[in-house]
């Protein structure tokens, strides 16, 4: 299941291979370029003028509306370093990549490419065509393949010819397998893609961002999907990448993953480029205080006595023909005034643990407890009555009602309360009154109670979501990738409100795919793998890499390696 | 090349402008066929607003021809709010026409004060009764309310033609398909006098506009519908019954349906028949849409498509062009506000196809 790699190395140690790699570039771009003269630039150091520019970026600006997504950008990438483009959410990343592809039209600013030749030629704005016309490939954070056909089908639909005749088939399927065998991007190109994991998508997805000869490639957010030990592996492959002349753009907001990826740091803040390092250089403290612009308080974990129970899961199983809803067997206990991670990667039954302790779903058998008393077949308005906050996964789909006002959302939850409807009337003077209280109190930055929730950050969403599940001090709290897509500000002062509600002795279930949120909030661990939760005990007991194999199902064989070839 | 880019916010003056700019543009669209007609739109139009509204007997007919259109009108702005398609209203009025028929020909013996708000009732409840079937199927097997309210009209309408040749049918009709006359005690009064056809019907349609509008706006259950209908996954998450908020507005719906069936057959036509509807509950879908699901613009794109109807009649006796161009009109606006709708939320911009091939080429 992994990348063949992880069995010899240790998967924690930084395996930003430029330096350890260098001898190999040297011999593979002699032989196959013949442009030894690329090595010579020294041991990946930051490119100098022999290195030749594949991308410039020059003065890039749009403006949305009254805000500036891009300020004044310049940026160039030179052929075989990987520059990682760090920031917050809305700091102008997205927006600069949709420019490069042509999705939209800067007011400001060119792009030039290298041509075949390696002269810089203007890129034509506001035309995909074009974009990928120049060799530029992207990889998008949430894939876009058709799951019904195999990999090279998939690979296929993104050539420019679809009705290619076989013999063209033959030659991409020739140059796709040579790609394969030359990054060590290994996977079954014939299997269907419903049947591949995630990290093989991903395999497929870049395979098809460079069948087009593609010399700059952008990776959106690669690792939010993956295992550590996935992700180590793509960290490889992206090195290896480099080495035969690529130049990557490497997108991401966690900073452990840029130190162990990137030549070259880009930070961008508000829309502006506000840094740029050379990563072997540069500490995670120094990016992230760039990133945010101020010093990053840590949130402070004080030791809370631990509680009853309030949740109690027992033998609970949910039958699904959906894998992310199947759960086998569970058996879970939260108690007050712990936080419980649920480390796992996406879709192995996170949503359906999620559904039933929101009350959308319920358990095929097994039982369900909430502090102390059976909660099997509650639905959400009476598990909310009896304690339950929830914070969903996705907060568009699940947690607001985008096209309704910031005061509506605040009593959605409540409108059997008698604070806020009389005799099925909604007061709105009140529910008023209370949305500009959660406003002061949560530092919802928005127009008021009366502006849409749509058009509010993601950040502000969130808080919205938090004021509105913490307004009835909960017993428990299920707290659903609360920061996923949150800038640092943001997420700190989300943790902060959960460690609060843990201290004034709530339970809080903390469903997570980021480690890094996981170890620093939970006090103990649990994992999800296709269905079933295995225990992992107290989170300063476990590390990372044990974690990182019972994400990928393969605990039971750690004792014996002739299973973990499987 | 076309591009689209999503405007990041809409102005409010334009969302309010938008139907009246597209009607305005309607109107000069349709000037091509009148054109080609050989007539001088501007005449044309002219001999329309004259016809609609040129002396009172003219603006009672449109008062009238929109007092079910608004009740239609208001059916379907309040399903659709819930994403509930009801394609059903025009099999729904009929049967609130028959609910009324069935209470009103004699059947009760009260004054007109306990006898008019049973015949509502009864039309309403009929109305209520034909849309929640297709809801619940809905909400119970997922099926297709499209299919299942459209094809519903043909079944009722069938329906109604067999009660007319039966159960209901008028022994003194001399054979014709018709139901026995509604009652003094339980029609519906005129608003003026007897000389001229408006009748109560437009007061109750009135009424019905703003109490929908107090419903969507300031009950728990307008509340729960809009949810419902905005982000189904976040209603039911937040604790919002999905089936009961898909039922009550199938029911409200239905309902405000039914209410124009008696509104018809209780204030205009005195009696039932197979042809009683030129499509008013069609007609509700596009006046709903022409009033963005708004409960008080219905009544505005109520009196709009009626003055239009009404007013192409008297226009195509004077100038004896068809008066299909009504038609052709309401369509025209309809399609108009639908494409102003989107220009409302994309930028459309222009790339010319010459630098696309250049661009495509290196």
């Amino acid at each position: 299941m992994h990348s063949d790699s992880n069995g010899e190395k240790p998967p924690s140690a930084s395996t930003r291979s430029g330096v350890r790699l260098k001898p190999n570039l040297q011999e593979n771009n002699g032989a196959s370029v013949g442009a030894a003269h690329v090595a010579s630039a020294g041991l990946h150091s930051l490119p100098t003028e022999n290195t030749p520019k594949l991308l410039q970026l020059q003065n890039i600006s749009k403006r949305f509306g009254d805000t500036l997504a891009n300020e004044d950008i310049s940026l160039s990438l030179h052929k075989g370093e990987v520059v990682a483009l760090l920031g917050e959410n809305g700091a102008g990343k997205t927006t600069l990549m949709s420019i490069l592809f042509g999705h939209y039209v800067a007011e400001q600013g060119t792009i030039h490419y290298a041509d075949a030749q390696g002269v810089l030629q203007l890129l034509q704005p506001g035309n995909p065509q074009a974009a990928l016309a120049a060799r530029i490939g992207m990889v998008h954070q949430h894939f876009t393949l058709a799951e019904n056909l195999t990999g090279f089908e998939n690979i296929l639909l993104g050539s420019e010819n679809l009705l290619l005749p076989a013999r063209g088939r033959a030659a991409l399927r020739a140059r796709v397998e040579a790609q394969m065998t030359e990054s060590g991007l290994q996977v079954s190109l014939d299997e269907r893609v419903s049947a591949l994991t995630v990290g093989e998508r991903q395999r497929i997805e870049i395979l098809k961002a460079l069948a087009h000869d593609t010399q700059v490639l952008v990776l959106d957010e690669p690792t939010a999907v993956l295992t550590p030990q996935e992700a180590e592996g793509l960290y490889q492959t992206v090195a290896l990448l480099a080495q035969r002349g690529l130049a990557i753009i490497f997108i991401s907001h966690k900073l452990h993953e840029v130190m162990a990826a990137s030549d070259r740091v880009v930070v961008l803040r508000h829309g502006k480029l506000v840094g740029e390092l050379t990563t072997a250089e540069a500490s995670q403290q120094q990016i992230a205080e760039l990133m945010v612009g101020r010093e990053v308080p840590p949130n402070k974990h004080e030791h809370v006595e631990r509680g009853e129970p309030v949740l109690q899961l027992s033998a609970v199983n949910v039958d699904s023909t959906q894998l992310r809803h199947r759960l086998r067997d569970v058996s879970l206990t939260v108690h007050s005034g712990e936080i419980v991670g649920v480390a796992g990667v996406s879709g192995n039954g996170q949503a359906g643990l999620a559904d039933l302790i929101s009350g959308l779903l319920q358990p095929s058998s097994g039982e369900m407890r909430i502090g102390g008393t059976p909660a099997s077949g509650a639905g959400p308005r009476q598990l909310m009555a009896r304690g339950v906050a929830r914070i969903p996964e996705d907060r568009h789909h699940q947690g607001v009602v985008a096209a309704m006002n910031i005061s509506e959302n605040l009593i959605i939850e409540s409108l059997d309360d008698p604070r806020f409807q009389r005799f099925g009337v909604v007061r709105s003077g009140a529910a008023r009154a209370h949305a500009e209280q959660q406003i002061e109190e949560y530092d919802i930055r928005c127009e008021g109670p009366d502006a849409t929730v749509g058009l509010l950050s993601g950040g502000n969403m969130q808080k919205l979501i938090l004021a509105r599940a913490l307004d009835k001090a909960p017993l428990l709290i299920l707290a659903s990738q609360p920061a996923r897509g949150l800038d640092i500000g943001a997420q700190t002062d989300v943790y902060q409100r959960l460690l609060d509600a843990r201290k004034r002795g709530a339970g809080v279930l903390l469903i997570s795919e980021d480690l890094d949120e996981l170890f620093s909030l939970a006090d103990r661990l649990v994992v999800l793998h296709e269905g079933e939760l295995i225990d992992a005990g107290d989170s300063d007991k476990v590390d990372r890499s044990s974690i990182g194999l019972m994400m990928a199902g393969q605990h039971k064989d750690v004792a014996e390696p002739q299973e973990a070839q499987r | 090349m076309i591009r689209l880019e999503p405007r990041s916010q809409s102005s409010r003056w334009l969302s309010l402008m938008a139907p009246v700019l597209a009607a305005l543009f309607a109107m000069l669209l349709a000037a091509i066929p009148l054109l080609a007609a050989g007539q001088n739109p501007f005449i044309a139009y002219g001999l329309i607003v004259k016809g609609a509204f040129g002396n009172l007997f003219a603006l009672t007919e449109t008062l009238t021809r929109a007092t079910p259109l608004i009740l239609t009108g208001l059916a379907a702005a309040v399903a659709f709010r819930a994403k509930l398609w009801n394609i059903g209203l025009e099999g729904q009025l009929y049967l609130g026409a028959v609910g009324a028929v069935v209470v009103g020909t004699g059947a009760i013996d009260a004054p007109p004060a306990v006898l008019i708000p049973l015949v509502l009732i009864a039309g309403a409840a009929a109305g209520a009764l034909a849309m929640i079937g297709p809801a619940w199927l809905k909400t119970r097997f997922q099926t297709d309310e499209v299919v299942t309210t459209l094809l519903l009209n043909f079944i009722i309408l069938l329906l109604v033609q067999m009660l007319l040749e039966g159960m209901l049918k008028d022994p003194m009709a001399l054979g014709w398909p018709q139901s026995e006359p509604i009652v003094d005690e339980a029609l519906l009064p005129a608003v003026i006098s007897p000389r001229y056809r408006l009748h109560m019907g437009l007061y109750l349609a009135m009424a019905a506009s703003v109490l929908v509008f107090f419903i969507m706006r300031y009950t728990t259950f307008g509340f729960a519908l809009r949810a419902v209908g905005e982000n189904p996954a976040a209603a039911r998450h937040a604790g919002i019954s999905i089936t009961g908020a898909t039922l009550g507005a199938a029911a409200l719906s239905g309902a405000l349906a039914g209410l124009a069936g008696v509104s018809e057959v209780a204030g205009l036509k005195g009696y039932l028949t197979a042809d009683m509807s030129p499509g008013f509950g069609y007609a509700g879908i596009v006046v709903a849409m022409l009033a963005g699901l708004s409960p008080l613009g219905v009544v505005l794109a109520a009196v709009f498509v009626a003055a239009v109807f009404v007013g192409a009649d008297f226009m195509s006796r004077a100038l004896s062009v068809s008066n299909y161009l009504a038609d052709l009109m309401v369509a025209l606006a309809l399609l108009c506000v639908l494409i102003g709708g989107f220009l409302r939320r994309f930028k459309v911009s222009w790339i010319s196809a010459s630098n696309t091939a250049k661009g495509a080429n290196t």
